[in-house]
């Protein structure tokens, strides 16, 4: 670290925080006592038996870089980006280790060393950050899909990059319209509202499933809030901290405590497990900017998950119920980021009577994993395969779950194995039966 | 270092994707549970066949280098850390279950086994497979024979080896020997069975496992008593003793210990509690339920300022779950923890307990304490800071004292964890010069150069630990790899 950066108040930096990566924290290192507990719920473990391929090997790495014994060398570089960032040792380690802040400070380690051009880097930045860029990307798939383009493109994929081809079958449908240019800035419920509440409407969830935030929108306002959707709203910046692009994604944060905050809302609620987890560390990520800190902290306060937020404040039960056998998958954001799990199981639970059946693994990881499935393909299948194959043993027919990466991945894959299984948001499922109530 | 050559040889016998040497493999394989301990090994092989591991044990004698058996790397004392020289052979992807077989109770598996899966496996056919360490969502079944793991049932059923019918196992020369079978008695020769148990991967690498089972208890019901102190705890231990009640499980958690525990798994704890017990019965409903109103009512004679039934089973396994977590969680408090496995015939239990909070006050340090209540199997914890060296040395000046204590009041140094590496200081203080002779003999005889984790539970020459530096070059080049960090990395 550059001796030439003094730190202003006069502490030692806290080297590892969100807010300074350039270097692992060595306390966060040392507080893994390596008992090897982490490794019987770590995914990537799983896939391959290896011990660099686990949280308690990660960190071992990633100690030997501090310590100057191993360069950031390709195995490293390898092993880091393997990790799913799913957090699912954070859940399961007594000791309290913070593994998603160690593995994110490593990719930022990674990527400070990079030099020359990063396609992946380029795509973040300009296509998922930006929301023009986005815009763009999305009028291009949705021309793709509905011009009939896709069907005439994916056999000739098939031949000529089979990789891309696989790729391919997981898109999603696409969204014909973004909600965020749908909602008004304001939006009244009928009657006395109960507060008023902000809305992120994401890039991921408006782009392939816009249906869901207006399904989210009017079950608040059957819940009687009031909905303000912040116009000039950008991506959470999750997917680029997790990537490693940590100065990006304090700037998306950043423009968005700005535009939420201007809503005066009481409550920001995110629909997207992936998102909420992410703001709800805004405060965190910031807390060495002497100008936005305190800021970011009331922030991240006012986020709630979408299903946190409905349990907590109490909400109408429908009395209609789901039909058919539901289960509940949990995204890693909501229960292993966020610890957030009995919330949206009661909601399920609710609205599914007597139909409600667990689902084995619930808590495992999909593969879906943000740009994971992408990038790493083969693995994120196998994940997937085996996520597909507690669902058939669960023999549900509806299956909940609250991420819009967790919805596009487990849809491809029940699909794939021909399997008759509707993946449906808490709040599409909520809206639905509040729907058919009206109607008796 | 192993030199290239037997390297060919290696990669020949398991093929190149089954031999690992990257620098990152190498130190992901240098450490197991244990504190404080670790060595790169030379390179890591992956097994797919008891043949490759005869030919791995025959090439180890021929060209002199260190074999350490390895299943999920979660002991604690050091039985799964390279040597000098060494090559890790890892069991974990050995993982199925042979044969169920419930006529006669019993089933092979395959080494790398995780303990919980096939607990949860045989108990979805009515069974069960009593053994319970506290590392068992993870730990192998191969790594408890090995290590002849305890855990949180002892009181009642005993340890791994009170379930092990039989093996087979590859020996330090790579011959191939079965031992036991499925029946309930056999005298047959020697005990040897109950020498390779425990051996900790010095006598021979267990290939295929037979293990005993017994139907599942009825039911079970799981409580909590609080206590102001240490002692009314031990006074519950030895009424409920004295009362012929024999719970499956008699556990104790001291104040610092619930503490962690409640900050990792809030279960809403009483956190200004002295001492707390967890105490679980099981059998038929009504000896259930018989036996556990009158164990409350021994807790609430013996001080107990309160009794917490737990509701339903789902709430016995939160409650097990965290009792489990304990020695990992007291690292909340410091990020090092020393876990030790001191045990003492139950009655001197307050005893020890006492003296072990004398001795951390001597020693300046901080001592979490839980365990085993109902075995006298204390698993006193030092709350320390690997960067600290003195407060290190502190740590280790007292758990000397508290081994030696142990020793007086007739207990030992280990209950459950193993001598490996790190009691093996201990060890001849414990027993008397001809049960020594009798384990070097032992050891000397099935392994006489010494290749099968060498220098775990007891040293036999000094080729255990590596060839000697002979000439002043040999010493420099000694002394210069550890002035490199990569050679000499702990």
């Amino acid at each position: 670290m550059a001796v030439s950066n003094p730190d202003v108040t006069g502490h030692a930096p806290s080297v590892g925080s969100r807010g300074r990566l350039t270097e692992i924290s060595d306390d966060l290192i040392t507080q893994c006592m390596h008992c090897g507990l982490c490794l019987s719920v770590c995914p990537t473990y799983a896939l391959t038996g290896l011990e660099r391929s686990s949280p308690r090997g990660r960190i071992r790495l990633m100690k030997s870089v501090q310590d100057g014994i191993i360069p950031v060398s390709g195995t490293f570089e390898y092993e880091m980006n393997f990790c799913l960032d799913c957090q699912a040792c954070q859940t399961a380690c007594p000791a309290g280790v913070k593994y998603g802040e160690l593995v994110e400070s490593a990719r930022v380690l990674i990527e400070s060393r990079r030099k020359g051009f990063s396609l992946k880097k380029f795509i973040l930045t300009n296509f998922v950050a930006g929301k023009k860029g986005l815009r763009v990307a999305a009028a291009v798939l949705r021309f793709y899909q509905k011009s009939g383009a896709e069907k005439i493109l994916l056999p000739v994929l098939k031949v000529l990059m089979p990789g891309l081809y696989k790729r391919a079958g997981m898109l999603p449908c696409m969204s014909d319209k973004f909600a965020i240019d749908v909602l008004p800035e304001m939006l009244d419920p009928k009657g006395e509202a109960r507060g008023t509440v902000a809305i992120l409407t994401g890039c991921v969830m408006d782009a392939m499933y816009s249906d869901v935030n207006i399904d989210t929108v009017e079950v608040l306002l059957e819940n009687r809030w009031r909905i303000a959707t912040p116009t000039g709203q950008v991506c959470c910046g999750s997917v680029s901290a997790h990537s490693g692009d940590i100065e990006l994604a304090k700037s998306l944060a950043v423009r968005n405590i700005r535009d939420f905050e201007k809503t005066g809302a009481d409550y920001y609620v995110v629909n997207s497990a992936g998102c909420s987890a992410f703001m709800k560390e805004y405060g965190e990520l910031l807390k060495e900017d002497p100008q936005n800190c305190a800021r970011a902290v009331e922030f991240s306060a006012r986020v709630k998950d979408f299903s946190e937020f409905l349990y907590e404040t109490g909400y109408r039960k429908p009395t209609t119920k789901l039909g058919g056998v539901v289960t509940y998958h949990e995204p890693c954001h909501l229960v292993h980021a966020q610890k957030v799990s009995g919330q949206p199981r009661a909601i399920v639970n609710e609205i599914s009577g007597e139909n409600y059946r667990e689902l084995n693994e619930a808590t495992w990881c999909c593969g879906s994993a943000g740009i994971y499935n992408v990038v790493h393909y083969e693995e994120a299948s196998k994940l997937l395969e085996r996520k597909v194959e507690n669902i058939r043993a669960c023999g549900a027919g509806t299956l909940v779950t609250g991420n819009p990466g967790c919805m596009a991945q487990i849809t491809a894959g029940v699909k794939n194995a021909r399997m008759d299984v509707e993946v449906v948001h808490p709040a599409t499922a909520l809206n639905r039966l509040y729907k058919s109530d009206r109607k008796t | 270092m192993i030199n290239d050559a037997t390297k060919h040889k290696l990669r020949d016998i398991f093929g190149k994707v089954n031999l690992l040497d990257s620098t990152e493999d190498r130190i992901a394989y240098s450490y197991d549970g244990t504190p404080l301990f670790g060595s790169l090994p030379d390179a890591i092989v992956i097994p797919a066949a008891v043949e490759q591991i005869s030919l791995l044990m025959k090439l180890a004698n021929e060209e002199k280098f260190a074999v350490v058996p390895r299943g999920s790397g979660t002991g604690l004392s050091g039985g799964s850390i390279p040597t000098e020289n060494s090559v890790v052979l890892l069991m974990n992807r050995w993982d199925k279950v042979i044969e169920l077989d419930r006529n006669n109770l019993a089933a092979w598996v395959e080494p790398g086994v995780i303990t919980g899966k096939f607990q949860s496996l045989v108990e979805s056919h009515g069974l069960f497979y009593p053994p319970d360490p506290g590392s068992s969502q993870i730990c192998t079944l191969g790594g408890n024979v090995a290590e002849n793991a305890g855990g949180l049932r002892g009181l009642k059923y005993g340890v791994t080896k009170n379930y092990v019918l039989g093996f087979e196992v590859v020996l330090p020369n790579g011959d191939l020997m079965r031992i036991g079978g499925k029946n309930m008695k056999d005298v047959a020769g020697y005990n040897l069975k109950d020498v390779l148990i425990g051996s900790e991967g010095t006598l021979g690498i267990f290939t295929k496992i037979l293990l005993r089972l017994i139907p599942l208890p009825q039911t079970s019901r799981t409580m909590l008593a609080f206590y102001d102190s240490m002692a009314g705890a031990a006074e519950t231990v030895s009424s409920i003793t004295s009362a012929r009640i024999m719970p499956a499980m008699l556990e104790f958690l001291d104040n610092s210990t619930i503490k962690a525990v409640e900050d990792f798994a809030r279960l809403g704890l009483d956190t200004n509690t002295g001492a707390v017990l967890l105490v679980e019965v099981d059998g038929p409903r009504s000896a259930v339920e018989e036996d556990a109103a009158a164990i409350e009512k021994i807790c609430r004679k013996s001080g107990a300022k309160a009794v917490r039934v737990a509701g339903d089973e789902a709430e016995g396994m939160k409650l097990k779950a965290a009792r489990k977590s304990a020695f990992a969680a007291l690292a909340r408090i410091r990020p090092t923890t020393i876990l030790e496995d001191a045990t003492v015939p139950r009655s001197e239990l307050a005893s020890m307990v006492d003296f072990i909070e004398t001795t951390a006050k001597k020693h300046e340090i901080r001592i979490g304490t839980f365990g085993h209540a109902g075995d006298g199997n204390l698993h006193p914890t030092g709350l320390t800071d690997e960067r600290d060296k003195n407060e290190i040395r502190r740590v280790e000046g007292a758990f000397d004292e508290i081994f030696r204590r142990a020793v007086d009041l007739g207990g030992t140094i280990t209950g459950e964890h193993g001598v490996g590496l790190a009691k093996k200081k201990f060890l001849e203080s414990l027993y008397d010069t001809p049960f020594i002779r009798f384990m070097k003999t032992t050891k000397e005889m099935l392994d006489p150069n010494c290749v099968l984790n060498p220098g775990k539970v007891i040293s036999v020459s000094p080729r255990c630990e590596g060839a000697l530096p002979r000439s002043r070059e040999q010493i420099e080049k000694a002394l210069g790899r550890m002035d490199n960090p990569s050679e000499a990395y702990f």
